[in-house]
């Protein structure tokens, strides 16, 4: 019922008000970080962090550089286990279970756990099969179910609009905003419950970042997504949680409407207002 | 909570944005001061030439609302403020916009003061004089307050509030036993009252001013509390 409905047609307005004004929440955590310490060598990167995940919502990490939001990241899907001298202590829990326990297969948390870098990674082959990558080394090559997969991606990326004729071409030669869209399809092609877009659009030109920020939006009715991004506004565009890091700790963690209007820490309000501590 | 806050960012620049802004509601806030004195002076001295200079220091008042709401939506949109910084420029907007109407205030007094031409009766005089004193000081402690960012005497001025209401009321009622012993004096009786009415209106925006402060100190909306109300959120 739009406003326009309501004046031509009146409706109960206790209904409408109801609709634009009451809150329904969704508060099902997906991701329960818990003590999390990480080392680098003897250098501690993170200090003792617990925090929840809310699922098919968009939470942030902001802070500075260095603070250890991108490690935290990688800790969602153990690519931290790529990096010599790690060790980490602490859990995270995913639907309850530690992916840190020893059972857990780690090629199969990654597909749960799907992950985009700060520089778009296309391989250098049609745009078709770097869609098509992720089922392949599963063993998929039935060819309907590919076709099927790589529309749904791409639909889900918003490039098959643009791609659907170009599908052989070679992804290089997309620009930059299409490839880093084309890396989303290639994460979503395998149907992950969490993405994990590290900076996702720090190399990419204003319009294409919108489109990005636009496709998260989308996104979120499906996954769960957590991004890091050193761009502030960005964060308060696109994420409903919103988690400050400094020095390794989480400093704060809330709604990033309150986050961004009225943060209790006093270092979340230096950082966000840019004043020197 | 010291008036510190608008400093201490990064950008120089910035800080002399908000210093600014806040430098033109206190100039804004002085200059509505002396509007009400003078209507004030004008209704009950029935000196027609200072109720005109009101009347006429009105658009004055309204460009320096025009103004001040141009440069915090420059700010707006150039600074992309957070926190703090995006409370106060939002509570700015408001505020100068409950000077603004207090300018209207001051210059409908004004106006009675010309219809009335003076010879209005004294019964209400001293009432008047009175009321508009308590008006006049709840705005300057609410615009003090506004300097410092200092919420400790937020709680008296609103509290001051309810005098003016009640004198109001007093007002209100010695006019309409006039009215009542002589319907002559009806028309003349009114235009009393929307004076009185006017002063007491100039109180209540004063009071929305100390919420808006509220919200630029601590981030909670106490529009539409009580006073006790007011009280707990300030000391929380």
């Amino acid at each position: 019922m739009t406003a326009q409905e309501v004046r031509t047609h009146g409706v109960d307005m206790n209904t409408l008000f109801q609709q634009h004004y009451g809150s329904e929440e969704n508060n099902e955590i997906s991701i329960r970080v818990e003590n999390l310490n990480l080392y680098y060598g003897d250098n501690q990167a993170l200090h003792n962090v617990t925090m929840d995940i809310v699922k098919k919502k968009v939470t942030a990490y902001i802070g500075p550089s260095g603070c250890g939001k991108s490690t935290l990241l990688r800790c969602i899907n153990r690519m931290n286990d790529l990096v010599d001298n790690v060790t980490i202590d602490g859990k995270i829990l995913l639907d309850n279970e530690n992916i840190y326990d020893k059972s857990v297969n780690v090629a199969a948390l990654r597909r749960r756990v799907g992950m985009v870098f700060q520089k778009p990674n296309p391989f250098p082959k049609s745009i078709f099969e770097n869609v098509a990558y992720g089922l392949r080394i599963q063993g998929i090559n039935d060819k309907r179910i590919l076709a099927e997969t790589v529309e749904n991606a791409l639909r889900g990326a918003a490039l098959w609009d643009e791609m659907k004729d170009r599908l052989n071409d070679n992804a290089l030669g997309m620009s930059g905003g299409q490839q880093q869209r084309l890396v989303i399809a290639r994460a979503i092609a395998i149907e992950p419950e969490i993405l994990l877009l590290d900076e996702p659009a720090s190399a990419l030109d204003p319009i294409s970042t919108l489109k990005i920020e636009e496709l998260i939006n989308e996104l979120k009715e499906k996954y769960t997504i957590v991004i890091v991004t050193h761009n502030m506004q960005q964060a308060a565009r696109v994420s409903d949680y919103t988690a400050f890091m400094y020095l390794g700790e989480l400093i704060e963690m809330g709604s990033t409407s309150e986050l961004f209007t009225n943060p209790t820490k006093k270092q979340t309000e230096d950082y966000i207002t840019g004043r020197y501590g | 909570m010291d008036s510190n806050k608008l400093g201490h960012h990064i950008s120089e620049q910035f800080n002399k944005e908000l210093e600014d802004i806040r430098n033109k509601v206190l100039i804004m806030g002085g200059l509505l001061e002396q509007q009400i004195d003078l209507a004030v002076q004008a209704f009950t001295t029935g000196n027609i030439e200072i109720a005109e200079v009101v009347i006429k220091q009105d658009n004055q008042v309204d460009e320096m609302e025009m103004a001040i709401d141009q440069e915090c939506t420059e700010i707006l949109a150039r600074r992309q403020p957070t926190a703090f910084d995006l409370r106060l420029l939002m509570s700015v907007i408001k505020i100068v916009h409950e000077l603004e109407r207090v300018g209207d205030k001051a210059k409908r007094v004004s106006e009675m003061a010309i219809q009335l031409g003076g010879g209005n009766g004294k019964v209400t005089y001293y009432e008047i004089e009175h009321m508009a004193e308590l008006v006049k000081s709840m705005l300057h402690d609410a615009l003090d307050a506004f300097a410092r960012l200092d919420l400790a005497n937020l709680s008296q001025i609103t509290e001051r509030d309810e005098n003016v209401d009640r004198e109001y009321d007093n007002i209100l009622r010695q006019l309409i036993t006039r009215m009542m012993e002589d319907p002559r004096h009806i028309t003349r009786a009114l235009d009393v009252l929307w004076t009185v009415r006017a002063l007491e209106r100039i109180g209540d925006h004063a009071c929305y001013i100390c919420e808006h402060l509220i919200y630029i100190v601590k981030g909670e909306d106490v529009r539409h509390s009580t006073q006790h109300q007011l009280e707990e959120k300030i000391n929380h």
